[in-house]
């Protein structure tokens, strides 16, 4: 009964839409106001429904209520609450509910805070997003239906996918959605002000914060599934350039360019026609990324239930989305010209090699994603892209911005000259080379090429990042929300150039084989296998190490490497030990039973890892600090 | 004013390309079994409540599908119906992989529901599936008289699937009734549904 409660509300929920949709497209277009003034009530008529039809999944995932397929398919009576709620977006069905949800939420926020808009304007954008509402609810209506009954209702159900139960990666699928939906305002905003064929400041100062918020929920999603795949997956990687962590770092990298660029036609009035076709091209990616993931054109770990009928559905809904406005661009993105000038040395000229740069690190990895699929269409056999291609053609982009972001942050705007802050920058380039300098020859040992290169750009980041708002400070000028949160988001960029190097730098690690009471040596670390014993926990039972680890004869701590077995999936998997500490994390992972009483064991030390999340989540807390900014809030009209 | 158009033309391209692409996901969301169009990997199993083993070797010659199921799920209960049809038609001799499973459930299971198998082994801790390269349940193999892999099929069968993916690939002398009762040895498939009526008493 509750199921079928919340399929109808979904249908409902549909046609809110469509009114939604409507009205907000024709009223303004036909001039009737009393059209256009259907647009907000149909919006939050649209969330609530919404709302009612996921409460009511969640409610049969609470409820373990087995004789609706999508639960009986994705829990299970033994699994613990918290997994059942996150169960809900556990598998493809409950992912596009949620995705609505989302949809349906920014939605709300963008009627209730867009009372400064005119009100042509708003209702085009709220019709703007209707149309992608549709697109998402029809979708789960007619090819995903998560209320769909099970004849007959089984006992139990086959439990969520073990990879799936964890509190990181329970939380990282609503963020992510946060950050991709979230993109669907600006691309809203763009298509409003094409259609009207008027762009100027004042779009961009309303455009800024939606995508600003965009993308920090985008950042912390990427962040928690990286993490997630650090301790979960076994072998201690954080980042594997796998199809789906492609698809959701393009649309990250166009919404960083984005941001930027918004920035540049608000202060100045510039880049108007770049920042409609970023804007586009941002929530595009997003939905192209929805694509590669549910249709099963690229198979990936991700793709758990991949079917050709919905790729050929997202396909059809791409087309009139994405081909809608990039016609639309290119009819009317022609007469947003812009008219001033700027300098070589300005910050309109740093901003623009900014996004030169993005648009490039995306554009490659958007080849290398790319690529199999293309040679597969082309008859050219398959064909496997991986770090070998992707770590180094990113990396060519990436480093020459990184440079370029440090002296940008000291240029004005218009005909700011840098020289007139060659001091900063040089003194902060001195700096940024002594610390250098003394982290390669006094603290770790064994760099490589690249490590100088990436501490010094880092804290070359982190120094010139500060300038500013100390200057201002001293000066006792005005310290803006936007600019602290601008300066956190660059140092945090800073902080985590400077992980990342010495992580891929001075990682040690070893596979041991060790048997009860041996140890193996990994650098100064020594790692004692001391007892193996079984454990249960509610969904499955697990065999435990003990491992103590010493450095240099003096205790680090002991660390319980699990190795678990899910009763219902009958899926292995490994849960890593890590000692972390603020300089580094110890990581022991169980492996394979090698026979004789012996055990694998995977020994890592890794310096400095846990900030490279630490450092997204603070450039996310950054992103919207600058959000907060109070020239963004303006008073609604009465 | 030709520059704005280029997006729409990359994303032309684009659209093309991932339009080739889903025509081709078919075959690739089955997971392209490695085992493709080379020889099925021999094993020999204990006989699902029977206390002796079975060898795939006795296989040898005939055309024969493996089905690989567990008490433990839901989608094989949905595909029960249509192997019993299946068994009931004759057209194919069904082999039973237990897979990770409770022999007195899987029996429980086969006398409530039926049985479709000519002959049901159990592969208790799941080593044998490794070698077929199994991922989940249910999985349906067909492998020629040869003993040559020639399909997988992924997730519950249906009618459409069977038809299409097996008894086309079938070749007509194979598909004859008579080639069923011959595919395996009578004497295990009596042993079988010994067991399982015993089970039952």
């Amino acid at each position: 009964m509750i199921a079928e409660l919340g399929h109808f509300a979904l249908i409902l929920a549909l046609l809110a839409a469509v009114m939604q949709a409507a009205f907000g497209l024709i009223g303004p277009a036909v001039d009737k106001p009393a059209w256009t003034a259907v647009v907000r009530p149909a919006t939050s008529a649209q969330f609530v429904l919404v709302t009612i039809s996921l409460g009511a999944l969640v409610w049969a995932f609470v409820q373990n209520d087995f004789s609706v397929e999508y639960v009986a398919s994705n829990s299970n009576s033994a699994l613990p609450l918290l997994y059942r709620v996150s169960a809900v977006w556990g598998a493809h069905e409950g992912s596009l509910l949620l995705w609505a949800w989302i949809l349906a939420g920014w939605t709300l926020a963008v009627s209730w805070r867009s009372g400064g808009l005119p009100e042509g304007f708003a209702a085009r954008v709220l019709g703007i997003l209707g149309l992608v509402s549709i697109g998402f609810l029809l979708f789960t209506l007619a090819t995903s239906n998560p209320f769909a009954r099970l004849e007959p209702a089984v006992p139990d159900g086959r439990d969520l996918n073990p990879l799936l139960q964890d509190p990181a990666l329970a939380a990282h699928p609503p963020m992510l959605y946060a950050g991709y939906v979230g993109l669907s305002v600006a691309f809203a905003f763009a298509c409003a002000a094409m259609i009207e064929g008027r762009l100027d400041q004042t779009w961009a100062r309303w455009t800024r914060p939606w995508t600003t918020v965009a993308w920090a929920f985008l950042t912390v999603g990427i962040a928690l599934g990286s993490w997630w795949a650090y301790y979960e997956l076994g072998w201690g990687g954080y980042w594997f350039w796998d199809p789906v962590e492609n698809a959701s770092f393009m649309p990250w990298l166009i919404a960083t360019a984005l941001i930027h660029s918004l920035a540049v036609t608000e202060k100045r009035g510039l880049f108007k026609s770049w920042t409609l076709l970023l804007a586009i091209l941002a929530f595009s990616l997003s939905l192209l990324g929805t694509f590669l993931v549910r249709s099963g054109v690229l198979v990936s770990v991700h793709s758990f239930a991949a079917d050709p009928a919905r790729g050929m559905f997202i396909l059809i809904f791409l087309v009139m989305i994405i081909g809608g406005a990039l016609t639309l661009y290119a009819w009317r993105a022609p007469l947003l010209r812009s008219e001033a000038g700027f300098e070589f040395t300005s910050r309109e000229s740093f901003l623009l090699f900014n996004n030169i740069l993005l648009v490039v690190a995306a554009a490659v990895i958007f080849a290398g994603t790319m690529a199999p699929l293309i040679s597969d269409a082309l008859g050219l056999g398959t064909l496997s892209v991986g770090r070998q291609y992707f770590d180094p053609v990113f990396l060519l982009p990436t480093l020459p911005l990184l440079a370029l972001a440090a002296v940008g942050l000291h240029s004005g705007w218009k005909r700011g000259r840098v020289s007139d802050r060659r001091a900063a920058i040089l003194w902060t380039l001195l700096a940024a080379v002594l610390v250098t300098l003394l982290l390669v020859l006094g603290v770790w040992e064994g760099a490589k090429i690249l490590t100088p290169v990436g501490f010094a750009l880092g804290v070359w980041l982190i120094l010139s990042s500060l300038v500013d708002p100390i200057d201002r400070w001293r000066r006792k000028l005005t310290l803006t929300p936007a600019l602290l949160g601008m300066a956190l988001a660059h140092a945090s960029l800073g902080v985590f150039v400077v992980s990342i190097t010495a992580v891929e730098t001075y990682t040690r690690e070893r596979d041991l084989a060790l048997a009860v009471g041996e140890a193996g040596q990994v650098g100064e670390f020594e790692y004692r296998l001391t007892g193996l014993s079984g454990v249960e926990g509610p969904n499955y039972d697990a065999l435990r190490g003990e491992v103590v680890v010493t450095e240099g004869g003096k205790p680090v701590g002991v660390l319980y490497p699990e190795k678990r077995n899910y009763w219902v999936q009958r899926q292995v998997m490994t849960e890593a030990g890590i000692d972390m500490q603020w300089t580094r994390d110890v990581f022991v992972a169980l492996g394979e039973d090698l026979g004789a009483g012996r055990w694998s064991v995977r020994a890592q030390v890794r310096p400095l890892i846990n900030y490279v999340w630490f450092a997204a989540v603070l450039m996310a807390l950054g992103g919207i600090w600058a959000a907060c900014d109070r020239r963004y809030r303006r008073e609604p009209r009465a | 004013m030709n520059r704005y158009l280029l997006p729409g033309g990359v994303f032309l391209l684009l659209v093309i390309v991932l339009y080739i692409g889903i025509q081709r996901a078919p075959q690739k969301t089955v997971i392209p079994s490695a085992l493709l169009g080379k020889p099925a990997p021999q094993f020999t199993l204990p006989v699902l409540g029977r206390n002796e083993s079975f060898s795939s070797t006795s296989l040898a010659g005939r055309w024969h599908a493996i089905n690989v199921w567990g008490t433990w799920c839901p989608e094989c209960r949905v595909e029960h119906d249509m192997l019993l049809r299946i068994a009931d038609s004759g057209e194919l001799p069904l082999i039973g992989f237990n897979w990770k499973d409770d022999d007195a459930a899987a029996l429980d299971w086969l006398a409530q529901l039926g049985n479709p198998y000519s002959v049901v082994v159990a592969d208790r801790d799941g080593r044998a599936a490794i070698d077929w390269g199994v991922y989940g349940a249910p999985e349906t193999f067909l492998i020629d008289d040869r003993g040559i892999v020639v399909h997988k099929h992924v997730g519950a069968m249906t009618p459409a699937v069977w038809e299409r993916d097996f008894l086309a690939r079938l070749p007509r002398a194979a598909a004859l009734p008579g080639a069923v009762t011959g595919a395996v040895t009578g004497a295990v498939t009596g042993a079988v549904t010994g067991a399982v009526t015993g089970a039952v008493k």
